[in-house]
């Protein structure tokens, strides 16, 4: 499980006349002036595991395109380093590079980046020509793929005659069609209205649920990424805030900034009772409940319970410790932030 | 605010120096009036030891042969299987209603049976009027020049977007080239070529070169970052990303620059009749300097539909959007299209078979119309004579003559400091600098007074063409129905090559200045109105909402809104105005100028390259001026209202 795929050390970007030598001398001076020099991304530390699902959430600005396009070295960092599954991939060949996206890796766009001249089919197939498969094959797959995404019957279509959230589809399919391992998605629902974005969102949770592949997710919609994040990164001018669960971040915000976000949010929507499970302090009593429940789910419970405490129990059954009745009615109830 | 008001005292003060150069005319050294003989530096000769080297010395002439041999090749096919001319492969002519139908059906594919009706019938025409041959000529010198040049500006195009040095040193040449007037082209080519078909198509090829450069760097440039990266993430490697991602996505614009590269080969193809060209271009030559007028309208209707097909279908096949078929399980069905045309050739070819009227129309079974129109015309310009005899004296003497000698009066030197003052309060120094350097190196080669003509006649040709297109510019855009229509209107006229203006004028005017000013006026008028329809309804609604709520009077939302919002566009307008009219007077020369265009012919029938090169460049000089001054002012203007 904590095994990572993708491993940020320090990773900069920097966008200027000459930033290498930049960086260099701010490392060497730090209070240089950098006049002339934007941080799309600073000092980044993170790591990916393999099969998560990790949401980079932050506004615009805030460099999260930037960071995911270094990951898949669409752009060259300028300092620190990308490891993606072991190999550091700014010292890979540019056939290497290629390979390797060709084999593992899978992106869709915001503005879905489809071709224009070609038909839905052949869009979708792209990535497979592009691997030198014959012809038969790469349709066969890709049909298989627009099965999956709810555009059987669409395959002749062009993108232009197709909506927003279909051309995203095809974004999507094609994506897949290579069976990545890691999966990159560029804020793949802003562009679409808030009815359609739901409706992906949801089509987005049952692929999700039929393949076990690594996820990166930048959204700029804290709702979205609280839905569908295993881990949220939050950025802000090229750092990272904090990165943790939501429900983490929900109950203890690492920064002002990050607090700002999780003030309007409803809590008990969030939070699993599982994340407030302390150590067993003393003996149990009575009927355990499930550490995958949100505290909304339980509120009628938590209300009416009269234990103090209230054991709480993994997957298998087996209890992993109690949570505090009024610390989870705290949540339930918005008090002590 | 301070730096403009600085600009506007500089101006003032060179505005006032080159008064007092004029007043103080008669005491001024006639160093000041006219460029000295020891300044006139011989760029002829230099240009003229340069292009000896180069065809003697470094072997260039035997690349060029070469080079034009494979054209000539080409040539002979496509003559061959086009109007039948006994070389290999020895199988034409292919009979006339083959290619009508293949014309029709062209444009039936591309976008239904009204432009299927419109090139069909052109080829349908071309053939009943007897015009067959002529018409093949031209048509062949396009089939093969076109397709160079399209693969040519491709290729360049491509390279200067993969390298931005060379895109550097490339831009400043293709601005010069594209104001180039189409003679300066020919005179190097007969050089190196010689005359006739083969450097007819050479010079085409060339001339038609620089807009598909230009139009492949732009749409390279607009593939959206998302598609690349989409097809970088795809595994593409630079070749692909090339060949499958980036050009299929620059489609619509590429298709533009063939479109364009087809009408600027059209356009050369008339002209190169004077470097002995054969086809329409030759033949109108012919009928007009012996003013067979009836006979020139027939081989200009011809032209003009040739020109008008040949843009249509291009442009529709380059605004076609993908779109889907719905999937049929038969072959007949998906290939509809395919069969009809080949049904429809096979009728053709059968009928040419059986009667040779279908094969080839002689020239006794021509129709034509000459005669009715030369019948009505005489009649119509007996009608109207007096009013053009007395406008044409009114003209010549009162206007044409007197401006031209009072252009002619100017000293140079202010001359060159009223440039300054204009330079100086539109964009400061740098622009000051430019125009005193481009009017500086005309003084230098020693033709002012001949530049001074045609800046004549140009001036006065934009400004009558200012006082046309404008008002009618104006009227037109005040109701969207109407822009339409006469923005296709322009559009169509925009697509005449520009000899094609002569007819009707030389019809009227007879031979002289008038007539020049009258061609060029229309054709420079075109874009004035073109853009100042395009201006006008541009400018956002919620201004012109603003202003209405503001209550404002039609006439202020006019004067205070529109136009001010419209002014960058019509600006450019003017800009391609003024480019047009000096094409347009350069070509006019033929019909009795006396400036750089007559010269201009003179070098062309002594191949004098030197010359010819020297006066090309003095015109394409005043042009990149124009741009240069118009272009910033434009700019600025945009920057100002923040568009």
């Amino acid at each position: 499980m904590t095994e990572s795929v993708i491993t940020c050390s320090n990773v900069s970007k920097i966008f200027g006349p000459n930033p290498a030598q930049h960086l260099a001398d701010m490392k060497a001076n730090p209070g240089l002036s950098s006049a002339g020099y934007v941080y799309a991304v600073r000092d980044v530390n993170l790591e990916v595991r393999r099969g998560e699902m990790l949401v980079v959430m932050g506004l615009s600005g805030s460099g999260k395109s930037t960071l995911v396009r270094c990951l898949s070295r669409l752009i060259e960092i300028t300092g620190g380093s990308v490891t993606v599954e072991g190999r550091d991939i700014a010292s890979l060949s540019e056939p290497e590079l290629i390979d390797l996206r060709r084999r593992k890796m899978g992106m869709v766009f915001q503005s879905f980046g489809l071709l224009p001249n070609r038909s839905v089919l052949e869009n979708v197939a792209f990535p497979l020509e592009m691997r030198g498969q014959d012809r038969a094959t790469r349709y066969a797959r890709a049909r298989e793929m627009l099965d999956l995404v709810g555009l059987k019957g669409r395959e002749d279509y062009f993108p232009r005659e197709l909506s927003g959230g279909q051309q995203q589809r095809v974004g999507i399919a094609r994506s897949l069609a290579v069976e990545p391992d890691i999966w990159f998605l560029d804020e793949p629902f802003s562009a679409l209205d808030p009815l359609i974005r739901r409706e992906m969102q949801d089509e987005f949770l049952r692929l999700k649920g039929m393949m076990n592949k690594t996820i990166i997710f930048i959204t700029h919609d804290f709702d979205e990424a609280l839905r569908l994040a295993d881990r949220i990164a939050i950025m802000k001018d090229g750092r990272i805030e904090q990165c943790d669960t939501p429900d983490q971040i929900v109950l203890h915000p690492a920064t002002d900034y990050v607090a700002k976000f999780t003030a309007e949010i409803d809590r008990a929507r969030v939070v699993h009772i599982g994340s407030l499970v302390r150590p067993l302090s003393g003996p149990a009593s009575g009927e355990p409940v499930a550490a995958q429940r949100t505290i909304r789910d339980l509120a009628r419970q938590l209300v009416s319970d009269n234990r103090s405490q209230i054991p709480v129990a993994d997957a298998e059954g087996k209890i992993i410790g109690s949570v505090l009745r009024q610390e989870a009615l705290d949540v339930l109830l918005g008090d002590g932030r | 605010m301070a730096v403009k008001a600085w600009h506007v005292t500089t101006a003032k003060l060179l505005l006032a120096l080159a008064v007092a150069l004029m007043i103080a005319k008669v005491i001024l050294p006639p160093e000041l009036i006219r460029p000295p003989e020891w300044l006139v530096l011989p760029f002829a000769d230099w240009i003229n030891a340069a292009f000896y080297f180069l065809q003697n010395d470094l072997g260039l002439m035997s690349l060029t042969r070469a080079f034009s041999d494979v054209v000539e090749w080409l040539l002979n096919v496509t003559a061959n299987l086009l109007y039948g001319k006994s070389r290999w492969p020895n199988i034409g002519p292919i009979p006339w209603g083959v290619i009508a139908a293949t014309a029709f059906m062209a444009g039936y594919a591309l976008k239904g049976w009204r432009l299927g009706v419109l090139s069909g019938g052109t080829f349908v025409w071309i053939a009943l009027m007897g015009q067959w041959q002529w018409a093949m000529e031209t048509l062949s010198v396009i089939v093969v020049a076109a397709p160079f040049s399209v693969s040519l500006g491709l290729t360049v195009g491509v390279l200067a977007w993969r390298s931005q040095r060379f895109e550097r040193i490339l831009n400043p040449i293709l601005n010069i080239a594209q104001s180039l007037p189409h003679f300066a082209y020919m005179i190097p080519v007969v050089v190196f070529i010689g005359v006739g078909p083969k450097a007819g198509a050479i010079v085409t090829i060339i001339f038609s070169v620089p807009p598909m450069i230009h139009m492949t760097l732009l749409g390279l440039k607009k593939v959206p970052d998302e598609v690349i990266e989409a097809g970088k993430m795809c595994g593409a490697t630079r070749w692909q990303l090339l060949t499958r991602v980036r050009i299929p996505t620059a489609r619509a614009e590429i298709l533009i620059g063939v479109n364009q590269v087809i009408m600027q080969c059209l356009a050369m193809v008339v002209l190169a009749s004077f470097i002995g060209m054969p086809g329409l271009g030759q033949k109108l030559l012919q009928l007009l300097q012996s003013l067979k007028i009836g006979l020139s309208v027939e081989i200009g209707v011809t032209i003009v539909l040739l020109a008008v097909t040949l843009d249509r279908l291009s442009k529709a096949w380059a605004l076609r959007l993908p779109a889907h078929d719905v999937p049929s399980p038969r072959w007949i069905d998906r290939n509809r299209l395919l069969v009809i045309w080949l049904a429809l050739c096979a009728a053709a070819f059968v009928l040419a078979q059986i009667f040779p009227y279908f094969l080839e129309v002689e020239r006794k079974q021509a129709l034509s119309v000459a005669g009715p129109i030369d019948s009505l015309m005489d009649h119509l310009i007996r009608l109207i004579a007096p009013v053009t005899a007395w406008l044409r004296w009114f003209l010549i003497t009162w206007v044409l003559i007197p401006m031209r000698d009072a252009y002619l009066w100017l000293p140079f030197t202010a001359v060159l400091m009223l440039l300054a003052a204009v330079g100086w309060a539109i964009g400061g120094l740098h622009s000051a600098a430019i125009c005193v350097a481009y009017f500086g190196l005309i003084a230098l080669s020693g033709w002012w007074d001949r530049a001074m003509i045609t800046v004549y006649m140009v001036s006065i040709s934009v400004f009558v063409a200012a006082l046309i297109g404008l008002p009618l510019g104006i009227w037109a855009a005040r109701n969207t129905a109407r822009s339409a229509r006469i923005l296709l209107i322009c559009d169509t006229a925009q697509t005449f090559p520009s000899f094609i203006y002569l007819i009707p004028v030389i019809m009227l005017f007879g031979v002289n200045d008038v007539a020049v000013v009258a061609a060029v006026v229309v054709f420079a008028a075109v874009p004035i109105v073109r853009y100042t329809i395009e201006g006008l309804r541009n400018v956002p609604p919620e201004l012109i909402e603003a202003a209405d709520m503001g209550g404002a009077t039609r006439r202020q939302v006019l004067w205070h809104v529109r136009l001010p919002m419209a002014l960058p566009t019509m600006l450019v307008g003017a800009n391609q105005s003024v480019m047009f009219s000096l094409f347009m007077v350069i070509i006019a020369a033929f019909i009795g100028t006396q400036d750089l265009g007559q010269e201009m012919q003179r070098a062309l029938s002594s191949t004098d390259v030197g010359k010819g090169l020297v006066l090309g460049f003095a015109v394409a000089f005043m042009g990149l001026m124009t741009d240069h001054l118009i272009t910033r002012w434009s700019e600025d203007r945009k920057r100002a209202l923040g568009i």
